[in-house]
């Protein structure tokens, strides 16, 4: 019996975490894991902040859902308040609310790229990501944390002329997200795998009360944007992209298939945004509670809060979609070999960057196995799986073209 | 009204628990109830009619700790149901909800590390948030702690 | 110089930490190594191991939890071993400041070389930053 600790690292409010792996050779037979590397006590600090100075603390709950956690606070206090936000404002919630979707996925499908070897697709993927970036440095002045979002509208307006530009850069976009569903959708070693790995079902979905993209890929209709229509997503047209097996393949397609319901979202918001006001005067805070939800790339982002009259709130209660979604790694992992453990983490998309680092293998508490060699073993798989098929590197990923 | 309906649904299932219920808006539902009556209450909004469990939040009052469950019903009128039960800060104890609902481990786990509120029956009641070092029974979002 | 500043400044490799950051310096850190910026075309490899890296590359704010692990990681470090604190969080706190479960910034755990502020710093800054640290030995 060996334990593989993966992690701590995960940045997210309450997400960072340290999974234990218990296997017996190559196969998982129990998981644990300890939390807390990040927790930052967000929400005791809210405690002390204004409403204003708390968009720019939740907007720091994570650095990739930057736009989710400032529009869900917003609509918590919009729902305490009573405010109804301008029509344009709505718009540009929206749009800002997309673009962050087709970033955090684009991101989201470089990483799941390189944890099973295939570093071209990191590359490209996240070369695309750039221009959105940009993007946002044109419309908000910052590539991350835009500090957009304010109680009763937003900060910022969208510039008329600018919006040749974000047309561009949508229709630019387009073919190449065509190309990446193409490629991994087509692609015999992806599928073989991806397909069948990291199962759960509907039953396991609904216990945990898991959101986002990982309960669509498992069947489960459900997504904020539809369902409680915050900005202006009841004023477009758009669906809902629903996977059936909830294996690590259906939640890549659902994923990649949601980038070019953005587009289609983002594109009419451009169209059809009407001019006027883009915030209304807030009205002063009487005692109260409210809840405010927003469909974060991850999933369904929650936020309580409490008022007593004053300028600050005296709770805050962040829920951030990675929480709910934690915990079926548990069943999704058990029962599988070593080399699958990183890319069926990957599939629930917590917020990365820790997943990059610190996973050792202690055996009799001696260091036989870095992060590293994890991943060269998750990549061999892949070269194995290549070879069996009769394909040689060269030839992977051969839709991938300009 | 479709809004009324879950009031009157939870309050005919539960004839016997006094509870006291508010519409705050079309699409928010509170639900007071007492702590003992809670995991019922929680377990037959998940379980009969089918709500999600969005998750649980603590707040320390004067009056003691409130915990909410936080119920979505995605499909229904009345989008959040809240059931909210008052825990006296002196025994803070209230039944667990994560042998209903596994989901609901973790935000409990959670609770309790930050309010030190004990979940009776909870599977696995080790700390989650706080780390390693941080010294036993101290609970930095009671009031007494804040700095 | 002497030949272990000579040989850490031709291709020094970073190893990067996140001790409670809340992912922006994380994403621009990984951005700075993609195409558009490619940091490795001045040598500079993420490793995954602290015992390879010249440089560690510390993100956040220290919390409870981290701050002995931070520490730790920096001792396994083959010294010399540039420390840069990258964004506001890591240099002083940030918005975080005052946290029950924070300890400090970077600073007061391990000697920091250079910081490099912003909320998110951008990748040129985070170039930029790095180049210096270098040119400074």
């Amino acid at each position: 019996m060996t334990i593989i600790p993966i992690g701590p690292y995960h940045p997210s409010l309450e997400e960072p975490e340290l999974f234990r792996l218990t296997v017996e050779g190559e196969k998982i037979v129990d998981c644990d894991w300890k939390t807390s590397y990040n927790h930052r006590g967000i929400e005791r600090i809210a405690e002390g902040k204004t409403y204003d100075q708390c968009l720019f603390l939740v907007e720091r709950v994570c650095g990739i859902c930057s736009a989710s956690h400032p529009i869900a606070f917003c609509n918590a206090v919009e729902d305490m308040a009573g405010i109804e936000i301008p029509e344009r404002a709505r718009y540009i919630r929206s749009i800002i609310a997309e673009l962050e979707r087709l970033h955090s996925h684009l991101l989201w499908f470089g990483l799941a790229g390189h944890y099973i070897g295939y570093n071209t697709v990191w590359m490209w993927a996240w070369r695309y990501r750039e221009p959105i970036l940009y993007l946002f440095e044109k419309i908000t002045g910052n590539r991350q944390s835009y500090a957009m979002m304010k109680v009763g509208g937003v900060r910022q307006d969208i510039k008329d002329e600018d919006l040749p530009d974000i047309m561009k850069v949508v229709d630019d976009l387009e073919p190449k997200l065509n190309m990446f569903i193409g490629v991994a959708l087509d692609d015999p070693v992806l599928a073989a795998r991806m397909k069948g790995v990291g199962k759960f079902s509907r039953e396991d979905a609904i216990n945990y009360c898991v959101v986002g993209p990982t309960a669509r890929a498992a069947g489960i209709d459900m997504d904020v944007r539809r369902d409680e229509p915050y900005a202006a997503y009841d004023r477009v047209d758009w669906k809902v992209i629903l996977g059936e097996s909830g294996d690590v393949l259906s939640q890549a397609v659902v994923r990649l298939l949601e980038l070019l319901e953005s587009v289609k979202i983002i594109r009419q918001c451009l169209r059809e945004m009407p001019h006027g006001p883009i915030s209304v005067e807030v009205p002063e805070i009487l005692p109260g509670e409210g809840i405010g939800r927003e469909e974060a790339p991850r999933g369904e982002c929650f936020h309580y809060v409490r008022s007593d009259g004053g300028n600050c709130p005296v709770r805050l209660k962040i829920r951030a979609p990675t929480y709910n979604n934690i915990p079926t790694y548990k069943v999704r992992v058990i029962g599988e070999t070593i080399s699958d453990a990183t890319i069926i983490l990957a599939s629930i998309d917590p917020c990365y960057s820790c997943t990059e680092r610190m996973i050792r293998v202690v055996e009799q508490g001696r260091e036989t196995m870095g992060w590293s060699d994890l991943l060269t073993l998750s990549q061999e798989k892949t070269k194995r799986i290549m070879r069996e098929m009769g394909f040689n590197e060269e030839d992977a990923f051969r839709g991938l073209r300009i | 009204m479709a809004e009324e309906d879950i009031i009157q649904m939870v309050k005919g299932r539960f004839p016997d628990k006094a509870m006291e219920a508010r519409q705050a808006s079309p699409n928010r539902v509170y639900i007071n109830v007492k702590k003992e009556d809670a995991r019922d209450v929680v377990g037959y909004l998940f379980q009969e009619l089918g709500g999600r469990l969005i998750t649980a939040s603590g707040v320390d009052t004067r009056a003691g700790i409130e915990i909410l469950y936080h119920m979505a019903f995605d499909k229904k009128q009345y989008k959040i149901v809240t059931v909210r039960a008052l825990v006296p800060k002196a025994f803070p104890e209230i039944d667990s909800m994560a042998i209903v609902i596994p989901g609901a481990a973790w935000i409990e786990r959670e609770i309790h590390d930050l309010f030190g509120v004990n979940f009776i029956g909870h599977p696995d009641l080790r700390r989650l948030i706080l780390a390693d070092d941080w010294p036993e029974g101290k609970y930095p979002y009671l009031r007494e702690e804040k700095a | 110089m002497g030949i272990k500043t000579w040989a850490l400044k031709k291709s020094p490799w970073v190893f990067h930490l996140n001790t409670g950051s809340c992912n922006n310096c994380d994403i621009e850190i990984l951005d700075a190594l993609t195409p558009r910026f490619d940091l490795e075309r001045f040598g500079i490899l993420l490793v995954g191991s602290p015992r390879h890296a010249d440089a560690l590359l510390v993100t956040g704010p220290v919390t409870m939890q981290a701050a002995p692990r931070l520490r730790h990681v920096y001792e396994q470090a083959a010294k010399p071993c540039l420390v840069i604190a990258v964004g506001s969080c890591a240099c002083s706190c940030g918005i975080f400041d005052g946290s029950y479960h924070i300890v400090g910034p970077v600073d007061k755990i391990i000697p920091v070389n250079i910081y490099i502020p912003g909320c998110p710093p951008k990748p040129e800054a985070i170039i930029s930053g790095v180049m210096k640290a270098l040119n400074s030995l």
